[in-house]
Parts: C-alpha cells; structure tokens; sequence
C-alpha cells in the first residue's frame, strides 16, 4: 500500500494533487461512479431495491456533462478572468458535431428511408448532402471534430477580441452576441442543421442502441471520465507558470502586459483550450439526452453556465462541479416539485451569491472549516490551562 | 472636446431639418385636399338619366324573375341607371351575396345577414327589419363572374358620381382593376367634372387602361402618355408584358412606336420606383432604428453614464408594456386616450422598480461589473416570473388606438404607416427629453457630476447615493416608455423584455459607450442597415449580419463609434 | 541565461538610452504633451518633476507603448524607434515600468510575483512546461532580500502595505533585468522613513540599471541628488541640479505663484 502511495506521489497527477485534497476527493468520487453506477444499474437485478434506474444514470450523465461544461467557464472566468456569456455556443457546437455523426449513422432507417439523407433534408427536398457533412459519418472525424469546430471559432472570435483588447463587459456582451448570431442561424432551415427541430431521432453510436443500458452506462463513465480528465488537465494548467500568468492577467492586466507578456496569447490559447473542454461536453450530452437543437445556443443557458460556477466557487475548479451539480439537482427538482417556483429560486440564486457569496459553497465551507480551526486553536490553551 | 461633438451634432441637426421638411410636406398635402372637399360636386345629377318608365319594385320584380345572365345584366343596368335611392345598396348586396329573395307571393328583395336560426332578413326596398326567416323560407339571387365584374364596374361608376374625394378615388381605382370600354363615357365625364388632382390621375389611369386596348395608335400612345404619372404596379406589369418577345422574336405587343414609348415610360417608372423603395426603406429603417433608439436609450444612461450592466433592462421594458395593458383593462372605453396615460405610468412604474433595484443590489456592487451583470440578470428571472404568475404565461393583446392605424399615401409605390412614423417622432421627443433633463437642468447637473468624479461630488454635499438611485431610476423609467412603444408593436408577454436586451446592448456598444448622440447614430444606423439588407438576405440573415458587423467593429474600436478619448478613459 | 543583455553592456558605443524629440499627443484637442524633448545618457539617475497635468504619466505612457505620439521621435538604444512596438514588446526590449499606484498581482506569493518577473521567454508554450532551475532561484532570493521582504516570500502579496507593495513591484522591475527603469511616484503614501529607504534603493539600483523617476516629494528628490527635468504643460521648462534648477524663476512662477 505505501509502495503505491509512493508511486502516486511521484506520477504527474499524485504531484498536481498533493496539495489538493478537495481535488483528490473529487476525483475519488467521480472514479467510485464510473464503477458504482454500472454496478447497481447493470448488475443488481431490476427487482432490487438497490437498483438504479437506467433514467438517474442517464440524468446523472446529464450533470456530469454539465460539469464539464462548468469547468471549461471556470477555467476561463475563474483564472483568466475573461467571462464568456457565450459558452454555450461551444457546447452546442461540440454537440451538433455528435449529432451530425449520430445522423448519419441513421442512415435508412429514417423515416423516408433515404440512406444518403438525413429526414430533415428529404423533407425540404434536398437532393444532395450539403459539403460540409461529408465526413461524419466517420466516426473518428465526427470527434475530431467536436473538438475542432469549437476551437476554431474560439479561436478566430478570441484572435481578434483580445487582440484589439476587448476586454471585462465588452466581452461578455460580445460573446453572448455571438451565441444570439449562432442561435439565429442554426434557426434557419437553410442552413442544413435540421433548423428548429435539431437532429434527433437517433438509433446507435458504433453499432450500439443508444437505447440500451449498456450503452448508456457507457456513455456514462465515460462522462465521468472525461470529467475527471479534464480537471487534472485544468489542475495542471492552472499550478503551472502558465496558470500563474492568468492571474496576472485577471488581476492587474496592464502589469503582465508591462512585465513583457503577450497577453493576447495567454489568453487566446486558454480560451481555445476551454471551448474545447465545452465542446466535448456538449458531445458527451447529445447522445445520452438523444437530441440537440438550437435552444443550446441561447444567451440565457450560457449564463446559467456562469451561475453554476459562481455558485460553486470561481476560481476553484472543484466549485465548478460541484456548483454545476448542485444547481442542476435544484433545478431538476424544483421544476418537478414546484415549477413555478423554480425561476424565482434561480433568480434569487443570482442576486444571492453574488451579494452574500462571493466564493460560492466552496468559500462557505472554507470559512467554516477555517473558523472551527481558529476555535479548536483557541480552546487548546483553556484545556491546558485547566 | 468640440472636434469629437461636431459630427454627431451635424447628423442630429441635418436629421432635424429632414423631418421638418417632411412634416412641412405633409401640410402642404393636407391643404390642397380640405380645398377640393370644400368645393361641391354637382355634376351627378344631371350626368344620368332617370329611368322613368318602371318603378322599383317593378324592377325589382325583374330581377328576381330573370333566370338567364343577359336577362340578369339588363336588369342590373336598369338599377344602375336610375336615381332610385336603394340602387347603390342593393347591387353592393348583390355583388357580396347578401341580396335574398322570399318564397312569399309575390316575392320580396331582401337583404339577408347569416343567422343562428337561418337568416335574419330586411328589406331592399325600405331597409325595415323583416325578423329572422329559417335558411329555406328565402333564396339568393345568383350572380356569376361576369356579372360580378358587371357589378363591380357599376358600382365603381356610381362611386365615381359620390360627393367624397375618398369615395371617387377608390371608385377610379377600382376601374383600373377592371377597365372595360363601356365605362369609357363614364370615366371621361368624370375627368371632366374631377376637382381633385388625386382622383384625376387615377382616373386618368384608368382610361388609359381602357384606351391602351383600343385599335387606334394615337389613343393608345395617349393612354402610355397618361401612365408616366403613376407608379401602379399593374400598370408596370402591363406596359412590361409588351416588351416580352415571343419564341420567334416577335414582341407581344406588334406597333413598334406603341411598345417604344410603352418601354421609355416604363424605364421612368422604374427608376422613379427604385427611388421609392429606397425612400420606403429608409423609412422603415428610421422606425426601427427609433424603436432601437428607444429600447437602448435608458441603457445608454445606465450602462452608458453610470457603467451598470443591467440585465433587467428588457424586463423594465417588459414592465412598462403590463402598464399599459393595465390601463388599457382600467379604462377600456377610452382606448383612444389610454395610451397617453400609460406613458407616464409606465415610466413611474419602470422607474421606482428601477431605484428598489438599484438601493437593493446594484448599490453593493459597484465597481463589479461582471458581478452585477449577474445579480441583475437573477432579478431579470425573478421579474419575468413574477409577471408570469400575475398575468398568466400567456402573450395579452393591446389595441391599437385609432389613430395609430392608417397609413399617408403619398404615391402608388409610396406610404407610410402612422404607427411607424409616430413612433419615429415619439423617439426623437423622448432623446430630446432625456437630453434636456441631463443638460439644463439641476437634477441632471448632479448625475454627471457624480458619473465623472464621485469623490469630488461626494464632497461638494451631493448625495451621491440619492443620485445614483435617480439616474438608475431614470434609465430605468424610459426603458418603461420604451415598453409602451413596444406593446404597439409586438405580443405583450413575460418574454418581451429578452429579444430586445441584446440588440439595445449592441446599439450602445456600438455608439460608444457615455454618448447619447452615438447611440442615436447607432440605432439609427443599425436600423437603416438591417432594412437595406433585409430584401437580399432575409430578416433573420440581416439580423445575423448586423451582429457579426459589430462584432467585428468592436475589435476595430473597442469603445464604439464616438468613445469618449483621453488617458483617463482607459483606468 | 537570457534574451536581454545584462545591463552596462554597451554603454561605451551608445550616446543616449532614451531619446524623445519633438514629441507631441493630444486627447479631444487637450495637449498632454507638446513638443517634448528628452535625452538620458546610459546609467543615468534620472528625476522629472512637475505639477499636476504636466504630462508626466503620458510620458510614461508614450515611452512604454500603450499611446502613441502623434508626432516625434522616441528612441531607445539610439537605433530603436519605440513607436513602433507594443508594451510587451517595449518590456522585452528592456524597459521596465513601475505604476503610480502600485501594482503586484495581489492573489499570488511575493514569490511567484517576482518569478513572473523574471527574465526569460514569454511564450506560452515555455510558460506551460517552465520549471525554475537553482540559478533562478537564487536569483529571485536575491532580489526579495534586497526589497527586504524575505521573511515574508511565500504571502500573498494583497497582504502587504501600500509601502511594500511599491518595493515589491520595484523589486519585479529588477527581476525583469530591464535597461532603462521607468519609476512613476515610488515615494507616494510613504513615511519619511520609507522615502529615505526607497531613494537609498533606488541609488542601489542605479549602480547598473539607467533610471527615470517621476516624482513630487522634494525630499525625495534631493535625497536622489541627481538631474532633474521640470515639466510643465507637456513640455521641458527647465533641467539641470536641483539646485540650479529650483533657483530659476519660471520654474518658482509655475510651483508657487498660483
């Protein structure tokens, strides 16, 4: 046991997490899933009361993706201080990528059985595929893609914003503009991207049912996966030098740019990185919530985006997935119990962290735990004395 | 500063004289037509001949007994002719087939209006209430279409003999529609009784629409001559069907000289044509760029003066359309009057729920501003909600008052809504409001002091907090009249708020940030921009357009089209 | 070990550090400067003065590149016209700026401040991978105990008072292992003690470093005894010993007389 400790201690990741205990436990966790949720689902028989219903592993791989999501804003927001109100652009991106694929893979079992075309398009009498869906059907360009797509608009939106210095609210009205230009474009039927209704209707990834548990017990630990890969990712970029320089630039800017940094760079490549991270998570989610459509460009779920971190705690990492699962499981719930409460709730969420939380659960649990601290330090001397 | 002040001050000033000429045209309009009202038209009476031989219920009898379409048009004519007082009436009950007859002995014309018992009748000759009949006791008298167009004609000759200019104007323009020759001697003696230059060229029109069939060359050539004064579009359809060449080359229309000057007036008509859209389209995109002006100017003080991203701009908005439907449901009979009311109310309301806002949140968070784009995007939520709750989720409808509808006509390619260009005014007086409020008077005085140097505010005894609270409250009470504007023009519902936040943010950005004469030079532009771009790319492309234009503009220059410049400016 | 050549290098072959000419920017119509000549001989102590709105800070600012001039030259080393670079590229061609206000990246260690500031390469890449070699390390020990904040190295530097915060940032500045130092009021909000101490460093520093100081506090000034450049309404009014410089009556005119 302890030779393995050592080992872990020595390996990139045991180095990035010893002094990172809320980390480590967070990446215990999001192991003890992939393992644990199969395990109920799959191998505890449906009659058990220890059985997991397939719809939870599949509303939790919603949060897990969601998660992912929250962390590619946070690292971003959190230590670059750039606050996209546009994010979800990246993620619906990612995810139309996925559909795409998962279209295609349709293939004749469509509607009107056209093997070349996907329904929407015999719908609207198109006779050929458009260019820029050749490709997908392949399944490793289609995630090639889901990661290039986002980081090629992440790239020349972040080019020439923070090359012209665009920067704090100027940004974020620019962002979310751009997601309103998205929102408006993948509308339009023309455009080729199924336009109001999306792409949906979709039958297997690889040859296997997205309808079947198996697949979706997939789908999950890869979620969970691909979540905890990404904070070690984001953990390391935010110890390194690198991570030091995005301080420096969300706190005194001109400084970095002073002390000789480009500072266009730094952040464009952050940037890149984060729209990345959202676009796989928007892959990860189209197959499990088997639809995507132009809703996920809309200005108002990117903010939520920004809620669920500042909820959680900027700056952390772990508040982000933490704040991503938290207020989902609120709104999950309160929509079911209460609808009419749930915008009310969200709303006063908004108002309420930023007044009164302005490092979200993660600041409350620490001032807590460092008060207890200061009382035990405190109460030592008395036991002593007495 | 007076180099950066005299561009938008020179496009303010030149917009001014525009819109005086404008209105000072429509005066002149105005005039010329009171006089042709004034002047009695007496030529009616003698210009037809009473058909003195029958009497109407005689004739009317015909018309129920004739069977056969001759027999029908006969009758018809007789009406037609005669002075009988029913005539107009009866064939306009004709044409829309609404004219019954009963099953009595002898049969009576009547009138029939649909039922829930069958039909409830009256009669053609007196117009008495007759009671309700069942759907078997009376049966209609059938027209076809060439009676129709028969009836059409008629009543468009009989139209053209009304004493109002409304009345003879739409008559001749009905003829247009349908020119047949027998109206030839009808129209002509019009044309030489017609007092008003309006219903003289459609009339005009409508004989070269009749002439332009003739077999003689010179009327024909007259007939094209008499359409260069309009820019009817069935006119331009006409004259270019006979440029069209068949397979072998040869012209739908055989006179050569006829299809010449038929292709030279059509070329002036559609260069002049050209002109007016773009005139129309102008006109559009000032009124859309005055409802930007609108949506975005109470942006332009909160964000743009004080720095605040509200969020909950929109929803204030929202608020000020509710205050109006509220007032409209307070006093519904005097619709006409409502919105008058609504519009300091609404201002009221926007505005105090704009300073709770301000004492409750923002307060706190100055100086944060991304932290406050949040906080008030939460009360954005909330506000949407709560209507939500109190209204039902559900859009509610507000009426228009009258004299918000109806359009000025100024050609026939050419009119303009009164909606549309009362809101282009209304825009322009709320900016001028605004800026007289934060220019000359002492209130506004103290809003930019405190916007420049608070401290040095702070110690000259101005409240700064009352202040702040003020402007916030102001901002916030105009997006409320922005939101009376806007119940005139779109569904009042809890969502009204969200498609206009984004477009007034960008209409500030893009004027630059602390200037209210850029945002008026952004909405305005945007506005103009958006309509010229609609008709080749389609409303939601040109949307997209203006969006990814700004965008991109911002990367040019960060602080919009007339930032504010200077060292400080930057910290 | 870096890009930048260790200070005192050329100073034989070069006639000026820093040389403005003619220089002149205006904000809507306002001249901030206008028409303003400078030279600085290579390891020169430098002190300009002058009264509010004299156009100092936008010196600074032409200097580093975050304005430009509208007209004149701004030349650095001689040969290099600074007009043409960003403030990223000024500061990698040597040319360190501390800020009126002071400025450290307060949610970070002294430490890691001073490790930003190091000298080296700024590309991304290199900052992803950089691992602090013992040289460096040094190095950076050196400089915190010549700000004299050793003892405290590893807080974080929001913790530290207005005072030393401006040591700390002059501190970055010698990390940054820059030619020509640009210092805009390290004295301000200082005790008389702190002042002494500052201009004691300063002098310390100038030993190998070419330095300019924007400064309002006469003490300070003298106790730098050096040149001193009077600005006022964005040009030179008078240059020379403090002492010369304070006897000369347009300059007494323009600090006392209204």
């Amino acid at each position: 046991m302890s030779k393995f400790d050592d080992v872990f201690k020595q390996s990139l990741i045991g180095r990035l997490l010893q002094s990172d205990r809320a980390g480590t436990w967070l990446l215990g966790a999001l192991l003890a899933l992939a393992v644990l949720v199969p395990f109920f689902n799959l191998v505890i028989p449906a009659d058990s009361f220890l059985h997991l219903p397939t719809y939870l592993v599949v509303l939790m791989g919603k949060y897990l993706c969601y998660a992912l999501l929250a962390l590619a804003l946070d690292l971003i927001w959190g230590y670059c201080g750039i606050l996209s109100l546009g994010h979800g652009a990246f993620f619906a991106l990612g995810g139309y990528a996925m559909g795409m694929h998962l279209m295609r893979q349709i293939g004749d079992r469509g509607v009107y059985g056209n093997a070349e075309l996907p329904d929407f398009m015999v719908f609207l009498n198109w006779t050929e595929l458009p260019w820029y869906w050749y490709g997908f059907d392949n399944f490793f360009f289609a995630m090639f893609m889901v990661a290039l797509v986002p980081a090629a608009l992440a790239f020349v939106f972040g080019w020439l914003a923070f090359r012209s210095r665009v920067t704090g609210v100027y940004l974020s009205i620019i962002t979310q503009a751009m997601t309103y230009a998205l929102l408006l474009a993948f509308f339009r039927n023309d455009m080729g991207f199924g336009g109001n209704n999306g792409l949906t209707d979709f039958k297997d990834i690889l040859g296997f049912s997205l309808q079947s548990d198996g697949t979706r017990n997939v789908l999950f630990v890869l979620s969970a996966l691909s979540v905890a890969g990404a904070y070690v990712l984001c953990r390391a970029i935010v110890s390194s030098k690198y991570g030091r320089v995005l301080v420096a630039i969300r706190d005194a800017e001109s400084r970095t740019r002073f002390m000789g940094y480009r500072v266009e760079h730094f952040k464009l490549f952050v940037f890149v990185v984060s729209a990345m991270l959202a676009g796989i998570a928007g892959a990860l989610y189209v197959p499990q919530v088997g639809i995507i459509n132009p809703g996920e460009f809309s200005p108002v779920n990117s903010i939520e985006i920004v809620i669920w971190v500042a909820v959680g705690g900027r700056g952390t990492l772990f508040g982000a997935v933490i704040g991503a699962i938290v207020v989902n499981y609120a709104k999950t719930y309160f929509t079911g119990a209460f609808p009419e409460v749930w915008l009310f709730m969200l709303g006063a969420l908004f108002v309420i962290s930023t007044l009164y939380l302005p490092k979200g659960i993660v600041g409350v649990v620490n001032q807590y735990r460092e008060r207890l601290a200061v009382k035990n330090s405190a109460n030592k001397p008395q036991e002593l004395s007495s | 500063m007076d180099n950066a002040m005299t561009l938008p001050r020179y496009i303010f000033r030149s917009a001014l004289i525009v819109l005086l000429a404008m209105a000072a045209l429509a005066q002149a309009d105005m005039a010329t037509d009171s006089v042709v009202q004034g002047a009695q038209i007496e030529s009616a009476d003698s210009a037809i001949e009473a058909s003195a031989e029958m009497s109407v219920e005689e004739v009317f009898a015909e018309l129920i007994a004739a069977r056969s379409t001759s027999a029908k048009t006969d009758t018809i004519q007789k009406i037609a002719n005669s002075d009988f007082p029913q005539a107009q009436t009866v064939l306009q009950a004709l044409q829309e087939g609404e004219l019954y007859y009963t099953k009595a002995k002898p049969p009576v014309l009547v009138f029939a209006v649909n039922h829930p018992d069958g039909y409830s009748i009256s009669s053609a000759l007196n117009g008495e209430d007759l009671g309700v009949v069942g759907l078997r006791d009376v049966r209609k008298v059938s027209i076809n279409n060439a009676l129709r167009n028969l009836l059409r004609g008629l009543l468009a000759e009989m139209a053209l003999r009304s004493e109002s200019v409304d009345v003879r104007l739409q008559a001749a323009k009905n003829l247009i529609r349908s020119p047949a020759e027998e109206y030839l001697p009808a129209i002509e003696k019009a044309i030489a009784n017609e007092t008003s230059d309006k219903v003289l060229v459609s009339l005009r029109l409508a004989e070269g629409m009749i002439n332009i069939n003739s077999d003689e060359q010179t009327k024909r050539l007259a007939a094209i001559e008499a359409f260069s004064d309009t820019l009817d579009s069935d006119v331009m359809s006409l004259l270019a069907g006979m440029q069209i060449q068949d397979a072998d080359g040869n012209y739908q229309e055989s006179d050569e000289v006829v299809r010449l000057a038929a292709a030279e007036v059509l070329r002036d008509m559609k260069a002049q044509a050209q002109l007016y859209k773009i005139v129309e389209n102008t006109f559009f995109g000032l009124s859309l760029g005055s409802v930007l002006l609108l949506t975005a100017v109470g942006l332009a003080i909160t964000f743009g003066v004080m720095g605040v991203i509200n969020m909950a701009h929109g929803e204030m908005m929202m608020l000020g359309a509710y205050t109006t439907y509220v007032i409209q449901l307070i006093m519904p009979n005097y619709i006409d009057y409502s919105i008058i009311v609504a519009i300091p109310a609404a201002f009221l309301v926007s505005g105090l729920v704009g300073i709770i806002i301000e004492r409750g949140i923002i307060r706190h968070l100055y100086g944060r501003p991304l932290e406050t784009l949040l906080a008030t995007f939460g009360v954005s939520l909330i506000l949407q909600q709560a209507v939500r709750s109190i209204f039902s989720p559900l859009n509610k409808s507000v009426t228009a008052p009258s004299w918000l509808s109806g359009s000025w006509e100024i050609n026939g390619a050419l009119s303009l809504t009164y909606n549309r260009l009362y809101i282009i005014v209304f825009s322009l007086v709320v900016l001028a409001l605004l800026l007289f409020v934060l220019k000359k008077t002492f209130v506004g005085l103290q809003m930019r002091a405190v916007t420049q140097n608070r401290a040095m505010a702070n110690s000259m005894g101005i409240r700064t907090g009352w202040v702040d609270a003020l402007t916030f409250g102001l901002g916030s009470g105009i997006a409320g009249i922005a939101g009376v504007a806007l119940s005139q023009l779109t569904n009042v519902g809890p969502n009204l708020g969200q498609s206009y936040i984004i477009d007034s943010f960008m209409v500030v950005v893009f004027g630059g940030v602390g200037n209210l004469f850029g945002t008026f030079f952004a909405a305005m532009s945007l506005g103009v921009a958006n309509k010229f771009l609609e008709p080749f790319a389609g409303a939601v492309l040109a949307k997209i357009f203006v969006l990814v234009f700004i965008i991109l503009f911002i990367q040019w220059r960060p602080r919009g089209l007339f930032a504010l410049k200077g060292r400080f400016v930057e910290d | 070990m870096s890009a930048v050549p260790k200070p005192g290098y050329h100073f034989e072959e070069m006639q000026s550090m820093l040389y403005l000419n003619g220089v002149t920017k205006s904000f809507d119509g306002f001249k901030a400067i206008n028409n303003l000549s400078l030279d600085i001989a290579p390891g020169e102590l430098r002190a300009i003065i002058g009264p509010n709105g004299a156009g100092k800070s936008t010196m600074m600012d032409i200097i580093t590149g975050k304005t430009r001039p509208d007209v004149g030259e701004v030349r650095f080393r001689d040969s290099i016209d600074l007009t043409r670079y960003d403030e990223a590229e000024i500061a990698n061609l040597g040319i360190g700026r501390k800020f009126q206000k002071p400025t450290v990246i307060e949610s970070l260690s002294l430490w890691d401040n001073l490790e930003l500031a190091l000298a080296g390469n700024r590309s991304v890449v290199k900052a992803l991978f950089h691992k602090l070699s013992g040289e460096q390390r040094d190095r950076i020990a050196e400089v915190i105990e010549l700000v004299g904040l050793a003892k405290r190295a590893q807080e974080l530097a929001g913790n530290l008072s207005h005072g030393q915060k401006q040591w700390l940032e002059i501190g970055m500045l010698i990390m940054q292992e820059p030619e020509l130092l640009l210092v805009d009021e390290p004295a301000a909000g200082m005790t008389d003690q702190e002042t002494m101490e500052t201009a004691a460093l300063l002098k310390e520093i100038n030993r190998d470093h070419t330095i300019v100081v924007v400064e309002h506090d006469m003490d300070f000034i003298k106790a730098l005894d050096s040149k001193v450049t009077v600005l006022h309404e964005g040009s030179v009014l008078a240059e020379g010993r403090l002492e010369v410089v304070s006897a000369n009556p347009r300059v007494i005119e323009v600090y006392l007389g209204r």
